[in-house]
């Protein structure tokens, strides 16, 4: 099975990545673009056959290493 | 008295605090390579440096805090042995769960290399007992992701319980509340983004990184 990991940092926390895309977006004229949040994706093949299986040990992953909570929420696609 | 600096692949501090601690403190220090599974006998004082462990992959200190040598350095923190995690060392300690908090790229998005004014929150500390309570000490920061975040409980308890150590006067990085440096519940392991290593002795502008280590030793 193929995993993807979307890691973003959690509403609340300053994305100072995020607010210098914005503006940088508002610079060439799209100055209807709100709240950018820059994240990252992780992909990878796994040996699970079973999908919730698979999915459960995805966010296992994420919860020991993919993603540090105290900062960042994930979203997990197995397929 | 002896000390021990872990090495990660990737520290570019690691020299420097070897040599800050032995000439500070008098002490012996061991240099550690990461992929040990074990700390020097008897080791008084654990020294995690600075630098870009792991090129900073993933985020800052995640890869380091899961490296062998942390499995020791937790048990030893545990026993209440001083542990002192410098810049990408404090980042480790975060990401170990020894500390609690993050550390997020800086406000501005600009590395932060400059000498720093501190204000010594708590003086009680086993590492700020040798400031007697002076209230102010000078070092330096190099760091582009020094933005101390907690959540706002988090900050309070670590106000409420002393917790918090070292705020910087001119805040550098946008740290949540200015705070520069903690200790954990039981007071023996110390985080900081700036640099004691680099603040040893009057010719690098300030010495007051040398009674940290001195003050850290002398309550081993």
């Amino acid at each position: 099975m193929r995993a993807k990991v979307h890691v973003f940092l959690k509403p609340g926390v300053l994305d100072v990545q995020g607010k210098a895309v914005e503006q940088a977006l508002h610079g060439l004229g799209w100055s209807g673009v709100e709240h950018v949040r820059v994240g990252r994706t992780i992909e990878f093949d796994l040996a699970a056959t079973e999908p919730a299986a698979a999915e459960a040990e995805v966010k296992a992953m994420c919860e020991k290493l993919l993603a540090n909570t105290v900062i960042e929420s994930y979203r997990v696609e197995v397929a | 008295m002896k000390a021990a600096v872990v090495v990660f692949p990737g520290s570019n501090c690691d020299r420097d605090c070897k040599v800050a601690v032995e000439r500070s403190t008098g002490a012996h220090v061991d240099m550690v390579w990461h992929g040990d599974t074990q700390l020097p006998d008897g080791v008084d004082l654990i020294v995690l440096p600075g630098g870009f462990s792991y090129g900073d992959y993933l985020r800052c200190g995640a890869m380091a805090s899961l490296s062998p040598i942390m499995t020791e350095v937790k048990a030893a923190a545990e026993r209440g042995v001083a542990t002192v995690g410098i810049c990408n060392g404090f980042q480790i300690l975060c990401e170990a769960g020894l500390l609690p908090g993050a550390l997020l790229r800086n406000e501005r998005l600009k590395y932060v290399c400059k000498p720093v004014d501190l204000e010594v929150v708590n003086a009680q500390t086993r590492f700020t007992a040798g400031y007697q309570g002076r209230r102010q000490v000078a070092m330096t920061v190099g760091n582009g992701e020094g933005n101390f975040f907690a959540d706002e409980e988090t900050l309070d308890r670590l106000e409420g319980e002393g917790q918090v150590v070292f705020r910087y006067l001119d805040n550098p990085n946008g740290s949540t509340r200015g705070i520069a440096g903690i200790v954990n519940g039981q007071g023996n392991v110390l985080g900081l983004m700036p640099h004691p290593d680099r603040a040893f002795e009057a010719e690098l502008g300030s010495a007051d990184g040398a009674i940290l280590f001195q003050s850290a030793l002398a309550s081993a």
